[in-house]
């Protein structure tokens, strides 16, 4: 197949950076890679989680979106006040496809939005008066609530209400969590920051909440899923393996979770971290405190997901162990017919990513069972731990790009000339209107699961019908195509 | 010995920042560990420990680096006098930015970094002279400094800030932690200027904890960028930081403050001959108009 070699790559990274001006083009080159399998440490070929140039079409999110958007907001049982003018909660309300079972509006919340609707004389008068008796409405309309979350917008951080001080009486008074978390969209350099004070308000306001009490009763095999957000329902088809191969799914984070599944996870035996970025925190965090172990696990693609569950399983004993190779061996059947029917279709087929903080590394090897091959990756939001995970993932001479400009990545496309992008929202129409099939690998582009065996066969199925989609063959107008017997004419002349 | 946090207000230029320096020198000079925290843009609640114009702010060097994110403790705390630690939180030049958040995001980062965590006796924050916006109180939230001195004279506009500084006290009482330690009077030399304070003290439920005297050897001691303490340690000024010092280590009246209101401050005034009787009849007359009564 056409891969670039290792200086072809080289090349287009400098032809790349040739039209910005010196000091963005310094700053940019920085955060652009040829892959090299044999680096230990990614800081030696890529920066990250640095601030975006100026001018650049970037596609971060904020601290808000970080920690509203991503880390509490798919807690379903919670309501979670967008504290601020209208906008951030309205823009972000129900975009993320957090699938969840429950009653929305009576003791599930998820798709609403709730705000506090900053007007002019909050902002003079400062608006924890506003917060106060919000939070009181809200309990009394909604008295299944579990508790509430106040997702700072930046006029909070301006005008330092002080957040904390009214949480907490309101807290004491309704006898439920009331979480003030910090976010306001100004901090950091993207949503990144956002999930570490998500991450820090779970530890500081509901973590210990059930520290001393041993009504729980906890069994041996107890585990919590952390950093699954439940998009287009990847939560369930993962803890259905866990669960069938005899583990107990306490808790599952935050996708389709509740507060009191967070409250018991300091009582499980293993923390199961999905998203590393989002949620290392915590799960850090846990192990200090309570001697918690955690583990990465990837359960995209059959190769990755039997490898995840044996070394899930290594962690306890020789059931689980032997359950792991059952449930392996339950879904291989299925799996293999995937890979028989859409392998020789996606065969050789060259794809490029750019997605958050997780995927860029966690779905190669979906790809690759395929028969697909991934010749260049990158992140929005990821730091350099990210990237050392990346290295190996990567093929040799592949392209790495970090927080990559709507430029660059264009440019890459006309020339590594992938036959399929996986990307967001903003990538996708450019992309399409270049002629690149294209998915969205943030939502799934309305469809999912893609985690675990049920999962993959959608995965399959789903690249298949975009890659192989008979629409890209008419991209030129009728009227531009050479007339019959016109192309042979000037093959012949030629 | 736990950890006490005080913050300093008061009206502009009363001598907040003068005040804090000496009466910390002094601290040190009795063994105690302190930080002091400017939380005032204009970046002078250190010069006098650090002989310094102005030191490096977390603001000034957060804007240098790209984000707070990227700054380390080492970068922003300095070692001045009697190994007084310094940090300034700086911020905007006037009439721009939003001075309050700098000192928001000062005081956060200093948490997260673990400046705190360091064996100390005493953090001073010498903050600006009005609680302007919620940044400016920040100092005074939960967890943070659960002592408030307020730095005032006989003049009136100083007890008229320090009344109102009181008020604002009250309500952060309410929602956490925060008491009035007391009223220290730097000294104007109005007439009867102790008594006048410790009865404004005595109306806001708290005490007048030191009178500090005017003296020359203040100003002769800042234009060398130095405490008293350290520029002549044998002035009789030093020895009343000295004082101010070991009054706040013994200090225990910690008050939810009565501020009183303006009638009774006008009273109060008039009581110590600072205001005149207002005659009514001449409220809002032009001299012409007077002159043709």
């Amino acid at each position: 197949m056409a891969s670039l070699t290792r200086e072809e790559t080289q090349a287009l990274i400098q032809e790349v950076l040739e039209v910005y001006p010196d000091k963005a083009k310094k700053d940019r080159a920085k955060h652009l890679a040829v892959n090299d399998q044999s680096v230990e440490q990614s800081k030696k070929c890529i920066i990250s989680n640095r601030k975006s140039q100026p001018g650049v079409m970037t596609i971060r999110g904020c601290a808000y979106a970080g920690s509203k958007g991503v880390v509490w907001g798919p807690i379903k049982d919670m309501v979670h006040i967008s504290h601020g003018p209208v906008g951030c909660g309205a823009y972000s309300r129900a975009g993320r496809r957090n699938y969840y079972v429950g009653h929305t509006g009576v003791n599930t919340f998820g798709t609403m939005n709730f705000t506090s609707d900053f007007q002019e004389k909050d902002i003079v008068f400062g608006g924890d008066k506003k917060l106060d008796k919000l939070i009181s409405e809200i309990n009394e309309l909604f008295p299944l609530v579990k508790g509430m979350s106040v997702q700072s917008e930046c006029p909070i951080g301006l005008i330092g209400d002080d957040i904390e001080a009214v949480s907490k009486k309101k807290g004491k008074e309704l006898e439920k969590p009331i979480v003030p978390v910090r976010c306001e969209g100004f901090r950091g350099v993207s949503q990144s920051l956002g999930h570490h004070i998500a991450n820090d308000a779970i530890r500081d306001w509901v973590i210990g909440n059930r520290d001393g009490d041993n009504s729980f009763e906890t069994g041996k095999y107890d585990v919590a899923v952390i950093g699954d957000y439940n998009i287009g329902g990847d939560a369930w088809a993962s803890r259905i393996l866990l669960e069938e191969m005899g583990l107990r799914v306490v808790a599952q984070w935050s996708g389709d979770g509740t507060l009191s599944e967070m409250e018991l996870t300091p009582k499980v035996k293993l923390n199961l971290i999905h998203c590393y970025r989002s949620m290392n925190y915590i799960s850090r965090f846990m192990e200090e405190k309570y001697g918690i172990p955690w583990m990465e696990y990837n359960f995209f693609g059959p190769t990755k997901i039997a490898e995840s569950l044996r070394k899930i399983a290594a962690f306890f004993d020789e059931t689980i162990q032997a359950n792991a190779e059952k449930v392996i061996e339950k879904y291989t059947a299925e799996y293999e017919a995937v890979i028989a029917k859409y392998r020789p279709r996606l065969e050789g087929k060259k794809v490029m990513l750019y997605v958050g903080g997780l995927r860029p590394r966690h779905v190669i090897g979906a790809y690759e069972d395929l028969g697909m091959e991934v010749v260049g990756t990158g992140y929005e939001f990821a730091h350099n731990d990210d990237y050392d995970r990346t290295i190996k993932e990567m093929g040799d001479a592949t392209l790495l790009y970090d927080d990559v400009t709507g430029y660059e990545f264009e440019e890459f496309v006309k020339k590594v000339k992938p036959d399929l992008i996986g990307s967001g929202i903003k990538e996708k129409y450019i992309f399409q209107k270049m002629g690149v099939p294209f998915r969205q690998m943030h939502s799934w582009d309305y469809s999912g699961p893609y985690h675990g065996y049920d999962g993959f066969a959608i995965f399959a199925r789903d690249m298949d019908m975009t890659v192989n989609n008979p629409c890209w063959k008419s991209l030129q107008a009728p009227w531009q195509k050479p007339a019959e017997g016109e192309a042979e004419a000037i093959a012949a002349s030629a | 010995m736990a950890l006490r946090q005080c913050a300093i207000y008061g009206k502009g230029g009363i001598g907040k920042s003068t005040t804090t320096q000496n009466l910390v020198a002094g601290l040190a000079e009795l063994g105690k560990k302190v930080m002091i925290v400017g939380c005032d843009p204009k970046a002078d609640s250190t010069r006098l420990i650090l002989h310094s114009k102005a030191q490096n702010t977390i603001m000034e060097m957060a804007a240098e680096a790209g984000s707070v994110e990227d700054l380390e403790l080492e970068d922003v705390l300095k070692i001045g006098y009697g190994n007084i630690k310094c940090v300034e939180s700086g911020g905007p030049e006037p009439g721009v930015g939003c001075a309050g958040r700098g000192v928001i995001t000062a005081i956060n980062f200093l948490e997260e970094e673990g400046a705190y965590e360091a064996d100390l006796d005493f953090v001073f924050y010498d903050v600006l002279g009005d609680v302007v916006c919620g940044g400016f109180a920040m100092p005074i939230r939960e967890n943070k400094a659960q002592e408030i001195y307020i730095v005032c004279s006989g003049e009136m506009m100083a007890m008229y800030a320090a009344n109102n500084i009181a008020k604002g006290i009250v309500k952060y009482a309410s929602s956490g932690g925060v008491r009035l330690a007391g009223l220290i009077c730097n000294s104007r030399n109005t007439a009867r200027e102790d008594e006048l304070i410790m009865e404004l003290a005595r109306q806001l439920g708290t005490q007048m904890i030191h009178f500090v005297p005017r003296d020359n050897v203040v100003q002769r001691a800042e234009i060398r960028r130095m405490t008293v303490i350290e520029y002549e340690p044998t002035a009789k000024q030093a020895d009343e930081y000295r004082q101010l010092a070991q009054k706040i280590i013994d200090n225990k009246m910690f008050v939810v403050p009565t501020p009183i209101s303006m009638d009774q401050l006008e009273d109060l005034l008039m009581e110590f001959g600072v205001l005149e009787e207002v005659d009514e009849s001449i409220v809002g007359k032009s001299a012409a108009e007077e002159a043709t009564a």
